[in-house]
C-alpha cells in the first residue's frame, strides 16, 4: 500500500500470547504524537500475522513488546521470517521486560534498538528520528 | 505509577493536591467538612458488620481473623509449582493463588504450536487433570482455599479442580477455590481472552450456576478492578467498571430464574492498592459501601452477609519500577499497610524483582513477610477501621462515593458495560489515561523516587528466574504420555457430549468435568468451545 514517505511508518506489535498492552499503547500513541503513523497490531499475534502487516502497510519500522521473557526466541523468529521474505530492511526495535543482559543478545540478532520498561519516551522517539535520518 | 499531582509555589509549599480520581485536597480538615457532606454515622459508616459495611464486613476485623496472605505462585512444570506451594505454605502462607503459563490461560496445549517457547514460562503448564494431580500432591484441599488465575478457560479449570478433589477423595461441597474467572476485564486490560463476549459471560454464568449447587464453598469469580486500573484506570473508574462488571456476570445468572441471595454471596473482588494512599483507602471504604447498596437496591438482596465486598486488595505491579528495585519493597510494605488499614480479606504483593522477572524463591518470602510483619509485630489487628471518624478520611470517602458513581453513571449512559468494552470505549480510554500519566512522568509533574527525583546511586544486581527450557520439554513428554494411556473412546465420547451441551446451550459444566476425569485436554476443551463460539475481535486503539 503506497503511503506518504515522508511520515515515517511504525507497526507497533504484540507478539505471542501475552496480553499485557499497556506499554505497546502508550508507546504506539507517544509515536503517533511525534508526528508518525502508527499501526497498532493488537494482541496475540503470530510471527506470520506480524511480518503480513509489516508487508500490506509498508513500514518502516516494527517495535514488538515483549514482557514474558520470551523475547530472544520470538525476536529471533522474526527476524529470520523478515529475512526470508527478503523484507530485512525493516528495522527492528523491541520493548517490555527485558533484563540488561539480553540486550547485546537482541543486537546480535539484528535488533536496531532495545527499550526496557522504564525508558523515557523520548528516548524511543529520538532513536526512530535518527534511525531514519541515517540511510 | 502516578499517585497525585502537586501544585507547588517556588518555596516548595504545596498550594494544591489533585487526586487521580479529580478529588482536590485540602490542606486542613474539620468537623465542619463532616457537617458539609451530611456525614451521618449510621447512614455512611455504621458500626463494622452493619449495613453498609463502609468499615468492614466483620464487626471485629482482624482481631477474629487476620488477613488471607496470598502470593501468585507457579512456574514450569507441576512438579515444581508443587514444590513452591509447599515452600510458601511452610512459611505460613495460608492460601494458595496459582500462575497458569499463558498457554494453559489461552486455552493451548504444551504441543500446540501457538506454545512454542511460552510452555511453563510465567506459570504452571496444565494440559489434563494429571497435572493437576501432580501440583496439588498432599495439599489439604479442605483446608486451603486456592485462587486459580485463569479467565477465559476458568470453566475448564474449575471442572478440572473438582475432578482432582474427587481424585483426592474430598467432597467437592468441602473444597474452595476462587477462579478469577472475569473476562470482562481481560477484555479491557490483561488481555487473555478468546471468545467474543457473549459466550464468554455465558460461560461465567454456567461456573457460577454450577458452584451454587456443587461446590457452593467455592467463590466462582472474583471481579478484577486490579488490572483494570493497571492499564491507566482512575481509582473512582477501577471499582465503577468492577461493580457494573459484576452486575453484568448477576444479570446472566438471574436471567436462569435464580434468587441472588442464592449466589451472589460467593463474588469477591481483586483490587488495586498503588496510587495515593488516602485516595485508595476511601476507594475501599466507598467501594464496600457502593457495591452492599448496589446489591440491596438495585437486586433487592435481603441477606446482609450476601451484601460484602469481600476482597483481595493486591500490591499493584504498576506502581514498581525498574529503577532502583530495591525500593519496591519499601513500596510493597506502605502498599500491604493500605490494604490493611482499608480491611482487606486477603492480600498479595507484586514482588521487587517483578519488573525483571519471575518472583525468586527469597523476592516471593520477602513479600510474604512483609505481609506478616503487618498483621504480627506492627499492630494492625489491635482494631477495626481505626481510621473511621478521621474528619479527613470520611470526608474523603464520601468524595470517593460520588466519583465512583458517576463514572458507574457515564458508562451506562453510553450504553452499559457490555458495549463499551465490546465497542473498546473503555480500553481508548484507559489507554489514553495510560500515556497521561506517561507524559507526567516524563515531564517531571508526577514525581516517582529513582525515576524523575533521587536518581543518585547504583541500583542493586537483580538475581534472574531462569526459563527452564528441560521443564518444557518434560511438560511435552508427560503430555504425550496420559495420550497414550488414556481411553481415546472415552475422551471421544464425552467431548462430543460437551460439543452437543454447548451446541444446545446447556450448562457446559458436568460434560468439562466428565472431559477432565478421562483426562481430555485442555486443548480439545477449548478447541470445542472455539469451534463454536469463534474469537472475540479486539476493538482498534485509534
Amino acid at each position: 500500500m503506497p503511503h506518504n514517505k515522508n511520515k515515517i511508518k511504525i507497526l507497533i506489535a504484540k507478539p505471542g500470547l501475552d496480553g499485557h498492552d499497556r506499554g505497546a499503547k502508550v508507546v504506539a500513541q507517544a509515536l503517533k504524537d511525534a508526528g508518525m503513523e502508527v499501526i497498532y497490531s493488537g494482541l496475540h499475534k503470530t510471527i506470520d500475522q506480524i511480518i503480513n502487516i509489516a508487508i500490506q502497510e509498508d513500514v518502516d519500522f516494527i517495535g514488538l513488546s515483549i514482557m514474558t521473557g520470551a523475547h530472544i526466541p520470538i525476536t529471533e523468529k522474526l527476524m529470520k521470517k523478515l529475512k526470508e521474505k527478503g523484507i530485512e530492511d525493516k528495522k527492528v526495535f523491541v520493548g517490555g521486560v527485558i533484563p540488561s543482559k539480553d540486550i547485546p543478545k537482541l543486537k546480535e540478532l539484528g535488533v536496531e534498538g532495545v527499550f526496557p520498561g522504564g525508558t523515557p519516551l523520548q528516548e524511543t522517539i529520538e532513536f526512530i528520528k535518527n534511525k531514519t535520518k541515517t540511510p | 505509577m502516578a499517585v497525585a499531582r502537586y501544585i507547588k509555589d517556588e518555596k516548595d509549599q504545596i498550594l494544591d493536591v489533585i487526586y487521580e480520581s479529580g478529588i482536590h485536597v485540602k490542606p486542613l480538615y474539620s468537623p465542619k467538612d463532616l457537617e458539609e457532606i451530611g456525614f451521618n454515622y449510621e447512614m455512611d459508616l455504621a458500626d463494622p458488620g452493619q449495613y453498609p459495611f463502609t468499615r468492614g464486613i466483620h464487626p471485629l476485623g482482624y482481631r477474629s481473623r487476620a488477613w488471607t496472605t496470598r502470593q501468585y505462585t507457579g512456574f514450569g512444570t507441576p512438579e515444581e509449582t508443587n514444590e513452591r506451594f509447599k515452600l510458601m505454605i511452610s512459611h505460613g502462607q495460608t492460601g494458595l493463588n496459582v500462575a497458569f503459563d499463558l498457554p494453559t490461560q489461552m486455552g493451548y496445549d504444551s504441543d500446540d504450536e501457538m506454545a512454542e517457547g511460552e510452555v511453563g514460562r510465567v506459570g504452571m503448564a496444565v494440559d489434563t487433570l494429571r497435572d493437576f494431580e501432580i501440583a496439588f500432591k498432599d495439599i489439604r484441599l479442605d483446608k486451603i482455599g486456592t485462587g486459580l488465575t485463569i479467565n477465559a478457560v476458568a470453566s475448564v479449570m474449575l471442572a478440572m479442580y473438582q475432578a482432582v478433589a474427587e481424585k483426592y477423595g474430598y467432597d467437592p461441597k468441602m473444597i474452595s477455590a476462587t477462579p478469577q474467572n472475569d473476562i470482562l476485564k481481560e477484555m479491557i486490560g490483561r488481555g487473555a481472552w478468546i471468545f467474543p463476549v457473549e459466550p464468554a459471560v455465558k460461560l461465567i454464568g454456567d461456573t457460577i450456576e454450577y458452584s451454587m449447587k456443587v461446590m457452593p464453598r467455592t467463590n466462582p469469580v472474583s471481579v478484577c478492578g486490579y488490572h483494570i486500573r493497571e492499564s491507566g484506570a482512575t481509582p473512582a473508574q477501577e471499582i465503577a467498571y468492577a461493580i457494573l462488571i459484576a452486575n453484568a456476570y448477576i444479570d446472566n445468572v438471574l436471567a436462569r430464574g435464580y434468587d441472588i441471595d442464592d449466589f451472589v454471596g460467593r463474588f469477591s473482588f481483586n483490587l488495586n492498592v498503588f496510587g495515593n494512599m488516602w485516595e485508595q483507602i476511601a476507594k475501599f471504604r466507598a467501594a464496600r459501601k457502593i457495591w452492599a447498596r448496589n446489591l440491596k437496591e438495585r437486586y433487592g438482596v435481603k441477606k446482609p452477609q450476601n451484601m460484602f465486598l469481600r476482597g483481595l486488595f493486591g500490591g499493584g505491579g504498576y506502581g514498581l519500577t525498574k529503577a532502583q528495585p530495591e525500593n519496591n519493597i519499601m513500596r510493597g510494605a506502605y502498599y500491604a499497610l493500605v490494604a490493611a488499614l482499608a480491611g482487606a480479606q486477603t492480600t498479595a504483593l507484586c514482588s521487587y524483582d517483578e519488573a525483571y522477572t519471575i518472583p525468586t524463591p527469597r523476592s516471593a518470602l520477602i513479600s510474604l513477610r512483609t505481609l506478616q510483619l503487618l498483621m504480627d509485630e506492627v499492630g494492625l489487628r489491635d482494631t477495626v477501621d481505626p481510621l473511621a471518624g478521621s474528619y479527613f478520611m470520611e470526608t474523603l470517602t464520601k468524595q470517593m462515593e460520588e466519583k465512583i458513581e458517576e463514572e458507574m453513571f457515564k458508562i451506562e449512559n453510553y450504553g452499559g458495560i457490555i458495549k463499551a468494552v465490546s465497542d473498546g470505549y473503555i480500553q481508548r480510554m484507559v489507554a489514553r489515561q495510560a500515556y497521561e500519566i506517561e507524559k507526567g512522568i516524563e515531564s517531571g509533574e508526577l514525581l516517582k523516587v529513582g525515576v524523575n527525583i533521587y536518581k543518585e546511586g547504583e541500583s542493586m544486581e537483580v538475581e534472574l528466574h531462569e526459563y527452564n527450557y528441560e521443564s518444557a520439554k518434560k511438560q511435552i513428554e508427560s503430555l504425550k504420555q496420559v495420550k497414550r494411556e488414556r481411553s481415546e473412546r472415552d475422551v471421544k465420547r464425552t467431548l462430543k457430549e460437551l460439543e452437543s451441551a454447548t451446541r444446545a446451550g446447556k450448562n457446559v459444566m458436568p460434560y468439562l468435568v466428565d472431559c477432565c476425569k478421562v483426562y481430555a485436554t485442555l486443548g480439545e476443551m477449548t478447541n470445542v468451545f472455539r469451534q463454536i463460539f469463534g474469537e472475540f475481535k479486539e476493538p482498534s486503539l485509534f
